[in-house]
């Protein structure tokens, strides 16, 4: 948020405070409001803090998916990249490979996937990154069902329950990982020129070529990443829930790219903060908490976050058609 | 207008045509192979179920095809099959004298109006079209769970007349390939032969010129999208009563089905082409690996990366190919 200040036009309170996080702030303290009325328990910090468990799995992906929907791509194959990661670290454990061995592989298989994914968009220009990933997402989902069949796989060992369940002085161990990763990435793309050449390819990929930026290895690099990111994600997920099944992680997708979107991201790229990505997770996540406390359907919830999606874009657009209007 | 765009481009137009023959060869090639493999894999029975397995799909897949070549995409189609469905099974198992056709039309109707929101969001609105069908796919996918309070609407409260929807025949042929035929019909006419479905194609290859040749874009794109929401309409109702039973998770993912036939049918995701002979292609394509693959003793935990990475290489050698047809045509070309 410092950059406002440092914008040469000066500061501008209006405009400051008429951001879209503001609105996600906005919402997600009126969300805990709600919740807090409506449900005695829920305003307690251990409680606050333990409900981010819930969702912190998909936190991991969000961070790299922001970077590639700022390049103005996207990436569908994230779920069944955690479950494919997920699933190959559950068979060699239970074949034997000691459980931090296991844990590398797990992230080297997300890194190969993503890489994948890279190779194929930068080799393939004239594929969408839609297609590539949605081609990835049946395959690699599909060899995870060819290693595990229907069957599930688990019984690790004690120790590795930590990772989703533990606590660090009464913070939840998956939180602290979460935000270290959310400063180096939020850093990373606002902060280094690495982060602005994503911005200018999104904004303009051909232009950016001229200008001397690589385009093919940036992407790479954030294909990749996102590789990497769904297979940390799967070491939270499978310590929290003991055990892999291959369908684990169905339509995480979706919930990742609503919650990147949600943030303020635009889908055609070069524009969005982390900032906003990450607050929007957690009005997701909390909306989703406090709802379950007062026994409402998680369907109703489904319906709550569609609408919030359509709106947050629709609201901006129609304000600005309006906005023309009256200028004219 | 009909006869500029046909006499288009030479390389575009052997392209397409090269894609279609590969796709029907892969086709020849595959049913061949299995043949040998099962004999009974060509009987007629087993082809009369391979179609009527693919009926609903490529019912789908024209409407998602018009979108995709004005540079959109549905995610909701699965939610709205579902939502239609389930209104319609509820209608018939409430009132067990209804006429089926009245249920098809009912399904249609409220598929029409989900494609219609979709469709006003995104022309109207100009929310970009993944978002507004992620959006919308949740909200119809709650609609449903609600309306059913999470029950399933299985075989037994439906009456016989509506199960007979989709065990039906006219003329000796299964009534979900018959309405599959004339729906291929009607669009083939629509899409090639008259001025709207030709300005489909405008919009999807250009749309700022499309805009300057007096097409308006919005009413386009609203029609692409209510048309696709009548037909997952229609599709919904067909598939409850294929399978005898409404539930909430119905057909949850097969939009991915849906697109993937799509593409391997030659559509291009950056829109203005594709064509309804590919999309059938396609289609049938994939339905005939679902019907294929357990005929000759492939377990069907394969089936799904198979198909995966058939989609992979179906569209790279396209674009393998595209890409040596352009470069004859850049060295042919006289300076």
């Amino acid at each position: 948020m410092s950059r406002q200040v440092e914008d040469p036009r000066g500061l501008n309170i209006k405009k400051f405070f008429f951001q879209w996080e503001w609105m996600l702030v906005l919402i997600f303290i009126l969300i805990n409001i709600i919740n807090s009325l409506i449900s005695p328990y829920y305003l307690n910090i251990s409680n606050l803090l333990s409900a981010t468990m819930t969702f912190i799995d998909k936190a991991f992906i969000v961070l790299p998916m922001t970077f590639v929907i700022i390049l103005g791509a996207i990436d569908i194959s994230v779920g069944s990249t955690v479950a494919l990661s997920a699933v190959i670290m559950a068979v060699l454990y239970n074949a034997g490979v000691p459980m931090p061995l296991a844990m590398v592989i797990c992230l080297a298989v997300g890194t190969l996937c993503g890489f994948i994914n890279g190779i194929l968009i930068v080799r393939f220009k004239e594929l969408s990154a839609m297609i590539v990933t949605l081609s990835t997402m049946i395959i690699y989902r599909g060899i995870a069902y060819i290693i595990l069949e229907d069957q599930a796989s688990g019984k690790f060992p004690a120790w590795y329950t930590f990772l989703g369940w533990g606590y660090i002085a009464g913070i939840p161990f998956s939180l602290i990982v979460f935000t270290l990763f959310a400063v180096v990435f939020g850093l990373v793309l606002h902060k280094t020129t690495f982060g602005r050449r994503a911005y200018a390819i999104g904004n303009n990929a051909v232009a950016s070529r001229f200008s001397g930026i690589e385009v093919d290895k940036i992407k790479l690099i954030i294909f990749t990443l996102t590789g990497v990111m769904s297979a940390v994600a799967a070491l939270f997920l499978t310590s929290r829930m003991g055990s892999v099944r291959p369908n684990v992680a169905t339509g995480y997708e979706m919930e990742v790219i609503a919650a990147v979107v949600l943030g303020g991201v635009s889908s055609q790229g070069g524009k969005g903060r982390m900032v906003g990505a990450v607050l929007a997770l957690f009005v997701i996540g909390f909306l989703r908490y406090g709802l379950g406390l007062i026994n409402i359907a998680s369907q109703v919830l489904l319906i709550i976050i569609g609408l919030l999606l359509v709106f947050a874009v629709l609201i901006p657009n129609v304000r600005s058609r309006f906005g023309l209007k009256v200028k004219r | 207008m009909t006869r500029k765009v046909k006499s288009g481009i030479l390389n575009g137009k052997s392209v397409t045509r090269f894609r279609e023959l590969g796709l029907l060869v892969f086709l020849i090639l595959l049913s061949a192979m299995v043949q040998l493999r099962n004999p009974k894999f060509l009987t007629l029975e087993n082809i009369n179920d391979m179609l009527t397995n693919t009926a609903i799909l490529s019912i789908l897949a024209v409407g998602m095809m018009m979108i995709i070549i004005t540079r959109g995409i549905d995610l909701s189609i699965g939610a709205s099959l579902a939502l239609a469905g389930m209104i319609s099974a509820l209608a018939v198992s409430s009132n067990q004298n209804l006429s089926p056709l009245f249920a098809i039309l009912l399904g249609t109707v409220v598929g029409l109006i989900c494609g219609s929101i979709n469709g006003l969001l995104i022309s109207k609105g100009g929310v970009f079209p993944i978002i507004t069908t992620l959006g919308m796919m949740n909200a119809y996918r709650g609609l449903t769970y609600i309306i059913s309070g999470g029950k399933w609407v299985s075989a037994h409260q439906m009456p016989v007349s509506f199960k007979a929807i989709a065990t039906g025949k006219i003329l000796g042929i299964n009534n979900l390939v018959f309405i599959a035929v004339i729906i291929y019909i009607i669009f083939f006419y629509f899409i090639n032969y008259t001025r709207t479905g030709r300005k489909i194609y405008a919009v999807g290859s250009n749309p700022e010129s499309a805009k300057v040749s007096g097409i308006n874009n919005e009413k386009i794109l609203f029609m692409v999208y209510t048309i696709m929401g009548a037909l997952s309409g229609l599709a919904g109702v067909l598939w409850v009563s294929k399978f005898a039973s409404a539930q909430g998770d119905t057909a949850a993912g097969y939009e991915m089905n849906v697109i993937a036939a799509c593409v391997l049918g030659g559509v291009s995701i950056d829109g203005g082409s594709g064509k309804v002979s590919g999309v059938i292609l396609g289609a049938l394509l994939f339905g005939m690996l679902e019907n294929a693959l357990p005929l000759i003793n492939i377990s069907p935990f394969w089936q799904k990366a198979i198909q995966g990475l058939i989609i992979l290489v179906a569209i790279i050698v396209n674009v393998l190919v595209k890409r040596s047809v352009d470069r004859k045509n850049l060295m042919g070309r006289k300076i």
